[in-house]
């Protein structure tokens, strides 16, 4: 079933020339990972935008197109309705923190929707067990680590129990090991609970074995929608410039070379398996 | 070019964030400084064009003790380029952005011209000249931001994060200016923890944790070492996970970058063929 549908979306900020996403159609099924990739400036934050309605509410400006999310067309809807079913984390979670403690701050969101406070408990209590910082309920977020503040930013939004999850280069203030417990959180908000993710990621090393499913924007345009495979072995791919992982990279040179795998690996487990076969022939 | 002795650095929070560190910088280094968030690897660089004095131990720039002598002066020497571009930018127009710490050198008019034109040019800005930062990119911001130290021709150039926010193509473009920059024989210091960018620049590298160096030498010798990188929060380049993955059947571990593994396992095939 597609939670996310838009047919030839194309939009235009306001004051703006030239229109920054155009012609988009994408259908993204309830349940996958995706990821969303593309050179910066491609109009990947602008379509994010999209989804829960801050474009065209928020922003205003020229939206022409079919936009549909969670069975709700979103240029009929509000923010405030939107909001309660695409939850969107940003990149720095600075931006997005502001009280005087974690479990202020996550119960925030439910208290403006009007929660009743047992459910808010409850569903505060849930956001910080599943995102592994229970023992930061009392700590105040501007004291926390870059990764621990990630983690309370996405507990903030996940309290509010949306279909989707909206993720903006969520990861990239942290150390590589930082980085990799919140793809970690991510991928068990999607394996676990069924949360549909669309993951905007420029670190496709890192987070590319996780996806279903890989959208590659350019110039406002979708230039590659498939697989992981599919799509990072393609010679469009390298041409946009985007950072496709080593384990597929090193797959391509082998091949040129006259060494054939067994199957294209996006993620360094993969690689090691395929030409430990080969190796062992 | 730089040393510092047995520094240690206490903020006014109390917060320690160097605990004794030791380092010696040659002139034409290129280092990277890695770390895992707050392990004190911007303190430590800003101790370089004295931004921050040893509150125990010492730093000495060119044999110059930074505590003798004016950051005004240092930086003439030490360019610093910030993680957030924001933080440095403030001109009306690019142009007066790169002008500005040159007329405070004392530069005369028209050699201020000349090297302005000549920083333009060398980052790909000369169409923004009389554009105001703020309406520029992130990423041109950034270069902006490039442009404005590298105009006064320091002889030291550290850069805080310079790939955070930047695409592929824009870190390709930042690795082969960097390289160009260290091969023309300056100083290079990058801070950073994007491994993949440091397994392609294979500068030497620094490793920090908790406020110490723990691990010092080439980007092959530390990105390779799994239980080294653990302590500092790094993850070994892909490349170099797939060949410890496969240590069992006698290949290398010690390969970062990708050129180079597909020659390994070219030459691998090679021999057990003939």
């Amino acid at each position: 079933m597609a939670i996310i549908e838009t047919k030839n979306l194309t939009y235009t900020y306001p004051s703006a020339t030239k229109p920054s996403i155009r012609d988009v159609s994408l259908t993204v099924e309830k349940g996958e990972f995706v990821i969303l990739t593309g050179p910066s400036g491609c109009g990947k934050t602008t379509l994010c935008r999209c989804f829960n309605g801050l474009i065209p509410h928020f922003y205003t400006g020229q939206l022409e197109g079919e936009l549909t999310v969670a069975g709700l067309k979103v240029i009929e809807r509000s923010i405030y309705e939107m909001a309660q079913r695409v939850g969107l984390v940003f990149q720095n979670p600075e931006n997005q923190l502001f009280a005087l403690s974690v479990e202020k701050d996550v119960a925030f969101g439910l208290e403006n929707l009007g929660v009743p406070r047992d459910e808010m408990r409850k569903r505060v209590d849930w956001a910080l067990q599943t995102t592994g910082i229970e023992e930061l309920r009392e700590r105040a977020p501007h004291e926390l680590s870059g990764g621990q503040q990630q983690r309370v930013a996405i507990a903030c939004v996940l309290a509010m129990q949306p279909d989707i999850m909206v993720f903006d280069e969520p990861t990239s203030f942290l150390d590589p090991l930082g980085a990799q417990r919140i793809f970690e959180v991510i991928n068990q908000l999607n394996k676990k609970l069924g949360v549909t993710v669309i993951l905007v990621e420029h670190r496709l090393d890192l987070a590319s074995k996780y996806a279903d499913h890989v959208v590659i924007m350019d110039d406002g345009k979708i230039a590659l929608n498939g697989s992981p495979r599919e799509i990072f072995n393609s010679e469009t791919a390298r041409l946009i410039g985007v950072g496709i992982p080593k384990a597929t990279l090193l797959w391509q040179l082998l091949q040129e070379n006259g060494i054939t795998l067994e199957g294209v690996p996006t993620s360094s487990e993969e690689a090691a398996r395929l030409l430990r076969e080969v190796l062992n022939q | 070019m730089i040393e510092v002795k047995d520094v240690y650095f206490t903020y006014l929070t109390g917060v320690e964030a160097l605990k004794g560190v030791s380092l010696s910088i040659r002139n034409g280094e290129f280092v990277a400084v890695m770390g895992q968030n707050g392990a004190g690897k911007t303190t430590l660089v800003k101790q370089f064009n004295g931004l921050l004095k040893p509150t125990k131990g010492e730093v000495l720039v060119d044999g110059v003790n930074t505590r003798d002598i004016s950051v005004a002066q240092l930086a003439r020497k030490v360019g610093f380029v910030f993680q957030n571009p924001d933080h440095q930018l403030f001109s009306e127009t690019v142009e007066e952005e790169i002008a500005f710490a040159l007329r405070n050198f004392g530069f005369k008019e028209n050699t201020l011209n000349r090297r302005v034109t000549w920083a333009l040019n060398l980052l790909g800005l000369t169409e923004y000249r009389k554009t105001s930062p703020f309406m520029l990119s992130g990423g041109e911001r950034k270069r902006v931001a490039l442009a404005s130290v590298l105009a006064w021709n320091p002889k030291v150039v550290i850069l805080d994060e310079p790939t955070i926010g930047q695409d592929h193509r824009q870190k390709e473009i930042l690795r082969q200016f960097i390289v160009q920059l260290n091969a023309q024989g300056k100083t290079v210091v990058i801070v950073t923890h994007d491994v993949e960018f440091v397994a392609e620049c294979s500068p030497r590298v620094v490793l920090m944790a908790q406020g110490q160096i723990v691990a010092d030498g080439s980007a092959k010798k530390i990105l390779t070492d799994p239980d080294v990188a653990l302590r500092a929060s790094i993850v070994p380049p892909q490349v170099t996970q797939i060949f410890l993955e496969l240590e069992d059947l006698g290949l290398p571990t010690d390969v970062i970058d990708v050129s180079e593994a597909k020659r390994v396992l070219i030459e691998h095939f090679e021999a057990g063929e003939r």
